[in-house]
Order: structure tokens, then C-alpha cells, then sequence
């Protein structure tokens, strides 16, 4: 298994390499450049220049991929034009943020998901199951967005129960309670639309799972109905629903720049649209290479846990 | 039973997490705290540093820690003492000497000095500067025709230029000419951004990446200290969700309501500023081929548009019709006898026959976006459907911001009729010398994009710009005026009007025409 891990570990390599070539490729492509989006109005070719050669960006591109490469091996990934600080700071602040919002949303509709779909599999046709399926199907088609916005007119405008935006209140919070006050609306709202899929699945996979002979002989021993469902059936299940778990956290992690944006979470999301318009390439990269290293390892955690659950998947 | 057995667990699980928002969500309802302005910003500023930035949200925080030389008048765009007592211009206008206010420290405590002021432009302008790489300083060209700064002595300092320029003294009063620490640059080097110390009425305490900037009570202001106890300003880039947070109590001033969301704000709790600025908003026409190289066809252009329905429906009210190039923000400059082109299909009907430019084909290059564009996508509908209303056959073509100013900078020819384009200046000088001079066609490194050119124009705007007497420059902008308005290179669409929200127990605030957020005054009861 540790063999395992370390060969997909050295593949994932090349990979963000590869990201991290396609990223610098568009960037240079699409028109623009950071001294442009800084100027602004004052945009004057003259002016362009001179900053271009002040940010470094003078160079030719392939020249320029190297230079950033070479540093970014030594761990220094540059300055940002943008925010005028180092990139792996902001980068890292930011991820980190995501990551409290991701991670919970992920959970949620993971936990959510599964008992969703496992109550409606068990009372298949039932009044459960069909109420489940009603609700998942409008979790599903409302535009995340969408559902933030009316989250914070209901909740925080009208009924002043959950502050409006931010991860922290600017005065006399920093602490956990203040944390999760600032997280239910944005976790929630990421969460809902990965539930209902997550829902779904579940629940064919579970019946999928019901039908077959070990459930029968397991109910003819006597076992209890519960442990049936949730112990028996479920874990069998787990095996399909592991890999759908993993697609939707890619769902959810890009679901997060929109999320992040309507409710102001200072996540990698929001920073990496308003780098990609300034044409901040070095944040761009920096945030990229991040984000990717982190589905790859999602990835491959998943791809262990699925091993582990159904040994005919071969390591 | 035990699909009651769930629905009962439901039930169960659905009122402890009501009670656990309830009792968690308690304390959000809370007002913010007394003595503490919160303001919700648009975006989290790029450096604290006034040198090295140039949008507007930025500027809003540094105008409260920084003082320049000199600055505006209350509600002005006209130029009075502030760091400099007093100052004499030489007969030529070459030679600036500043007296200096005594007794003036930086918040590190270093005190403020003609070598403090030395250090601050040697900073941005000399190359070889020790501290030039703390940059760069994307500006500095507000101050390139600076020669030499030069110590006279301890209070006395004298700034001698290549030549005249008359726009220097408004260029100072501009957040690019605010003064920093000496000491502090050279302490904190290239974060000098994230480490800010000047000598204004309030001082940097901290700043917290997308969360805030929190800036304290300078009691020993030399301008009487200020009554608020600190400021906090926070990053709200979603209009919603300012507007959100402003109606939830979670800030108590708000800048760049959207339109739409002004009638939220039309109660007791609230107090709504308007305030006219020196931006003009417009469509550049190609004067140089196509239907637009004719003047009549330009003219008509301008009676087409109806300018009242995209203030009022499009705009909501936030904006006012643009009777020429210069927003009359800049009263002592603007010319008062002009009206704006009024809206008269009829006439441009006309024009365009004598002309014979019926039903030209017209490309029109739109922005998704962009500073002071305003809503420049439904705006360039109206605008279209104005035109076609006249016989125009009118084909948007529409960029993201940068993408944009990347195709129309260079020039329209061989690809555009017109394009839209905004401007917010600190002087009458700069946007027609940049934009509508002959030696400003972009070939010669200008935004004349639509490439008007007119030999009178040209003559008067080098005039004004060394003309230091300002009666003089005033008489010489107003005609400038009167003639761009008739050769009508643009169409004139709209001066921005900036708005803001207080909450009704913020007092003493207002607007300034320069759009920057001054707080000394404001008073939170």
C-alpha cells in the first residue's frame, strides 16, 4: 500500500507541472496585461512599458515560465502584482479559509447525502422516500448563489439570527462559535446542491445493494432491520458512493468561488477570479498549483479508502 | 411505526439546530460598536502604500492616514494648504518653493521635514534611489516634470520643473502626493504597504488579509484630532452583500450603492449622499474613417442618443447628462453656458441624410466591466437601440475590462466605429491632453483612440497647461470646450454621481468631489 501511495504521489507530479504549463500558456494568451490592469485609464504604452520592466515582465514568456519554475522549486512562489505581497502567504491564508468552508460543505452533504439516500433506499415508494426525493430534487436545480442570497435575506436581514458575511466578526469574535455562526449559511449553501446528488446515488446504490442474496440471508438470520440497512448494506454501498463523494469534492471546491464571492469567505476562490482579471499570473499559478495538489490528494485519499473498503479493487 | 420513528428523529434533529442558530446567532444582531466607523469597502485595498497604488478604494483609507502638501477644499476641487503652510510659484512656473507647517510628526515619531518631503519624491522618480525598489510606483508619472527637489532648508522646500506645468499643484493634492514616514520605508522596505505611517488624522493599527483594515484616533492631529475612536474599513466586493450587510446592521457606511438597491434605503434608519465627481462617461467615435469621419454624422450621434432615459431608467437616478469633455465637478473650470446635446431623433435624422450616411453599418466596442464604467452593458443597449431608432445598423461586439482597453488603447481604426470609455481626473488638464490632442492619436503614445483632431484644441490645451495664473487656465478650458462639444469627437453621456448609505446615527459625513472618503468629522452617536 505505501508503494502504492508513493507511485501515485511521483505521478501526480507531472500533472501539476502540466497545470501549471497549460495556466501560464492561457494567461499569456488572453489579451491584457498586469501593467494595463494597474494603470487603468493611465494605460499609456509609455507607462506600460515602464512598469512592465519595473514587475519584472519584460521578459519572453518561455523565459519568464523558467524563472518562475526554478523559484518555485526553492518554495518561493514570487510576489504578487496585485496585492503587493508574497504569493505562498496569500495563497496559504486564503486555502486555508477554503478549506474550513470546503471540507465542511464536503462533510455535510457527504453525511447528509448517505442518510438521505439510505432512508429513502430502505422505505423505497414510501412517504420517506418520496418526500427525500422531492426535496433533493429542488436541492439540486437552485443555483447555489441563488440559494446564498436568499439564505442572507432570510436569516441575516430579516431575521438577524446569522451575520450577514466574513468568516469573523471585525469586533469581539475570532473564536470557534463566532467561526461556525459565520459558517452555516456558506456551508450550507455550498452543500445543498453535492447533497442531492449525493442523495441520489446513494439511494440507487442501496437498492442496487438490497436486492442482492448476503442481505437476504442476513435478514433469514435474524439480524435486525438497522444493523441490515446501516451496517450490512451500507458498507457494500460505500464502495460506489466513495468515488461519487470524490467527484462532488471537486464540485464543491469550485462551487466555493461563487460561494465565496456572495458570502465575502476569504477563500483561494474569490482570489483567484480577482487574480485571473488583474492579471495577476504569479497569484494565478500559486493559487492553481495549491488547489490542484489538493484534489490530487483527495483523489488519491479516495482511491485509498475504496481499496480498503472492496478488496477487488487491486492497489 | 417507524417511518414515524425518523419523522420524529427528524423533528428532533431539525429543532436542535433551530435552537443551535438561535443561541448561536444571538450576538449577530448586535449593532457594531460605539466610537468604531465600520465601512464597507468594494474590494481589499492593494497596498497602504499611497505611491504605489491608483484605484479609488484604496485611496479611501489613505486620504485618512496620509496629509499631502496640500489637498482640496472642503467639497472643492480647488487646491489649499496642508502639510505646506503656504507656498510661491515663480514668475516662469518653473519653480515651486513650499513653506513647510512646523511641529508636524510622522506616527512613528519621526518629525516631518523639507527632507522628508525630498526622500518621498526622490523615492518615486530617481531610479537609482536606495529605496526605488520598494515600488514600483505606477503614478509617479503625475509628477515626471519634477526636475529636481531641493532642500532650502529644515522647513523650506523647492521643486524645480523641466517646464511649466500647471496641473503640479492639483496633481499634489492627488493620494500620490501624500507623504510617507522616511523612517518607516526604510524600515520596512518593500512592506512598507502593509506597515503605513504618515501624518494624518488617523494611524494604522492593523490589517487583517480580506477581512479588514482597522486605523485608530490620532490624538495629536495637527488638524484637530478626529472624533471617531477608529475606523474599520472591510472588503465587500458583492454589491448584494454590502448592500446585505448594510441592512443587517453589519456596517455603518457604505460606499457605490448599486441603483437597484438605493430604495432600500429610502427610510428613517438611513441617511443617502450623493455627490457629483469629476468623471464623464462616453462613447469614443472613429473620426478618422467610416460614417464618423464626418462631423454632422458625429453630431448626429449625439442627437440620437437619448442621454435622459440612460441617466434616469438605465442609471436609476446616479448619474447626471455630460454636456461636454469636463465634468463640471470642476466648476472653476467648466464652461456653464453649455447644454447638452438634446435628445432629437429628428434632427439626427437629418444630419445623417445631408451626410448620406443612411443606414450605416456601425461596430461598437462594449466593456463587461471596468472602473467608473457604471453598468456599461445595458447602457450600451439603449445606446444601440437609440441609434438604430435613426436608421443606424449597430453591432455590439463586447470584451471583459482588460481584454477591452487592450483592443481600443491602440486606436479603433480597421476594427471599430465607437467604444465606450470613462474617465475620473484630479484635474481639467489631464483627460483632454491625453485624450483629445492631435499628438495624443495612440501612435503617439495617447488614448485619443477616435483620432480627433483639431489644431485650435490642441493650441489651447499647451496654453492652459502652462498657464499658471488659473483664471487664465479657466477661460482657456471653457473654450476648449465649446469647440470639442460641436466637433463632437464623442458622444457625452453621463457625469457619475457617487453615492453612499449611513446608518442614521453617522453624522457630520458628507461626499467630496474628488470621491475620496474623508472620516476627520464624522461623528458616530
Amino acid at each position: 500500500m505505501t508503494g502504492y501511495i508513493l507511485k501515485r504521489l511521483l505521478s501526480a507530479i507531472p500533472v501539476i507541472l502540466g497545470i501549471t504549463v497549460i495556466v501560464f500558456i492561457i494567461m499569456s494568451l488572453i489579451p491584457g496585461d498586469p501593467a494595463t490592469a494597474i494603470l487603468g485609464s493611465y494605460a499609456t504604452p509609455e507607462n506600460v512599458e515602464k512598469l512592465n520592466r519595473d514587475l519584472g515582465l519584460d521578459r519572453s514568456p518561455i523565459e519568464q515560465y523558467f524563472i518562475w519554475l526554478g523559484n518555485m522549486l526553492q518554495g518561493d512562489f514570487g510576489r504578487s502584482y496585485s496585492l503587493n505581497r508574497p504569493v505562498l502567504d496569500e495563497v496559504l491564508e486564503r486555502f486555508g479559509a477554503t478549506l474550513i468552508l470546503a471540507g465542511t460543505a464536503l462533510v455535510l452533504c457527504s453525511l447528509l447525502g448517505v442518510a438521505a439516500g439510505v432512508v429513502s433506499a430502505a422505505r423505497q415508494y414510501g412517504l420517506a422516500d418520496k418526500a427525500i426525493t422531492f426535496v433533493v430534487l429542488i436541492g439540486i436545480s437552485i443555483p447555489s448563489f441563488f440559494l446564498g442570497m436568499m439564505m442572507i435575506l432570510v436569516f441575516a436581514v430579516n431575521l438577524r439570527w446569522l451575520p450577514v458575511s466574513g468568516m469573523y466578526a471585525i469586533y469581539g469574535g475570532g473564536d470557534l462559535p463566532d467561526l461556525i455562526r459565520h459558517l452555516i449559511m456558506p456551508a450550507t449553501a455550498l452543500a445543498v446542491v453535492a447533497t442531492g446528488v449525493i442523495a441520489r446515488l446513494s439511494r440507487s446504490a442501496m437498492l442496487e445493494v438490497l436486492r442482492q442474496d448476503f442481505i437476504r440471508t442476513a435478514r433469514a438470520k435474524g439480524v435486525t432491520e438497522n444493523r441490515v440497512i446501516w451496517a450490512h448494506a451500507l458498507k457494500a454501498a460505500m464502495v460506489s458512493i466513495i468515488p461519487v463523494i470524490g467527484v462532488q469534492a471537486g464540485f464543491v471546491l469550485s462551487g466555493a468561488v461563487y460561494i465565496e464571492t456572495v458570502f465575502q469567505w476569504p477563500g483561494v476562490g474569490r482570489m483567484l477570479v480577482t487574480a485571473i482579471l488583474t492579471r495577476d499570473i504569479l497569484l494565478v499559478q500559486g493559487g492553481v498549483v495549491v488547489v490542484a495538489a489538493c484534489y490530487v490528494l483527495f483523489n488519491l485519499a479516495v482511491d485509498v479508502a475504496q481499496s480498503v473498503l472492496d478488496p477487488r479493487v487491486k492497489t | 411505526m417507524s417511518l414515524f420513528a425518523i419523522t420524529r428523529r427528524g423533528i428532533g434533529a431539525l429543532a436542535g439546530a433551530a435552537a443551535l442558530s438561535l443561541s448561536l446567532g444571538m450576538p449577530a444582531a448586535a449593532q457594531t460598536p460605539p466610537g468604531v466607523l465600520i465601512v464597507g469597502q468594494i474590494a481589499e485595498p492593494k497596498s497602504l502604500d499611497p505611491h504605489a497604488v491608483t484605484a479609488v478604494n484604496d485611496f479611501r483609507i489613505l486620504m485618512n492616514v496620509y496629509d499631502g502638501l496640500v489637498r482640496y477644499r472642503d467639497g472643492t476641487l480647488e487646491v489649499e494648504p496642508a502639510l505646506a503652510s503656504d507656498w510661491e510659484i515663480s514668475e516662469d512656473g518653473t519653480e515651486y518653493t513650499f513653506t513647510l507647517r512646523e511641529g508636524i510628526t510622522f506616527h512613528d515619531g519621526a518629525s516631518f521635514d523639507a527632507e522628508a518631503v525630498k526622500f518621498n519624491f526622490d523615492r518615486m522618480l530617481n531610479e537609482d534611489h536606495p529605496y526605488h525598489d520598494t515600488g514600483p510606483f505606477p503614478l509617479a508619472f503625475f509628477f515626471s516634470a519634477i526636475e529636481e527637489t531641493e532642500v532650502v532648508d529644515d522647513m523650506t522646500v523647492k521643486f524645480t520643473l523641466n517646464e511649466p506645468y500647471a496641473p503640479f499643484l492639483s496633481n499634489l493634492a492627488y493620494p500620490t502626493g501624500l507623504m510617507v514616514s522616511p523612517a518607516a520605508v526604510m524600515e520596512h522596505g518593500a512592506d512598507f504597504g502593509r506597515n503605513p505611517s504618515g501624518t494624518g488624522p488617523f494611524t494604522f493599527a492593523e490589517w487583517r488579509s480580506n477581512e479588514a483594515v482597522v486605523v485608530e484616533r490620532n490624538p495629536d492631529y495637527w488638524d484637530g484630532a478626529p472624533e471617531l475612536e477608529a475606523v474599520v474599513f472591510r472588503p465587500i466586493t458583492d454589491a448584494n452583500t454590502r448592500t446585505a450587510e448594510m441592512l443587517a446592521g453589519g456596517i455603518d457606511l457604505m460606499v457605490e450603492v448599486p441603483p437597484n438597491a438605493l430604495s432600500e434605503f429610502q427610510s428613517e434608519s438611513y441617511e443617502v449622499y450623493e455627490q457629483a465627481g469629476p468623471h464623464v462617461w462616453f462613447l469614443i467615435l472613429n473620426a478618422k474613417e467610416g460614417p464618423f469621419a464626418d462631423k454632422r454624422v458625429r453630431q448626429a450621434a449625439n442627437y440620437a442618443v437619448n442621454k435622459e432615459a440612460i441617466v434616469n431608467d438605465v442609471l436609476e437616478g446616479t448619474a447626471e447628462v455630460a454636456a461636454g469633455p469636463t465634468p463640471p465637478a470642476f466648476a472653476w473650470a467648466y464652461n456653464e453656458d453649455l447644454e447638452p446635446y438634446p435628445h432629437d431623433p429628428d434632427r439626427a435624422r437629418e444630419l445623417i441624410a445631408e451626410a448620406g450616411a443612411e443606414g450605416a453599418e456601425l461596430t461598437f466596442y462594449v466593456t463587461e466591466g471596468g472602473s467608473g464604467m457604471l453598468d456599461p452593458v445595458p447602457m450600451a443597449t439603449a445606446i444601440q437601440a437609440d441609434l438604430e431608432a435613426v436608421g443606424f445598423d449597430v453591432v455590439i461586439e463586447t470584451y471583459e475590462w482588460n481584454t477591452f482597453l487592450g483592443e481600443v488603447n491602440p486606436g479603433l481604426e480597421g476594427k471599430a466605429d465607437m467604444a465606450e470609455m470613462a474617465w475620473m481626473t484630479n484635474d481639467p488638464d489631464t483627460l483632454p491632453f491625453l485624450a483629445l490632442r492631435t499628438a495624443a492619436w495612440p501612435d503617439q503614445g495617447g488614448f485619443n483612440s477616435g483620432y480627433y483632431s483639431n489644431p485650435q484644441v490642441d493650441e489651447l490645451l499647451e496654453q492652459a497647461r502652462v498657464a499658471t495664473d488659473q483664471d487664465e487656465r479657466a477661460r482657456l478650458y471653457k473654450e476648449m470646450q465649446t469647440i470639442v462639444q460641436d466637433d463632437a469627437p464623442w458622444v457625452f453621456v453621463a457625469n457619475w454621481k457617487q453615492n453612499a448609505v449611513t446608518a442614521a446615527n453617522v453624522e457630520r459625513f458628507s461626499l467630496q468631489p474628488s470621491f475620496f472618503l474623508l472620516l476627520k468629522d464624522v461623528v458616530k452617536n
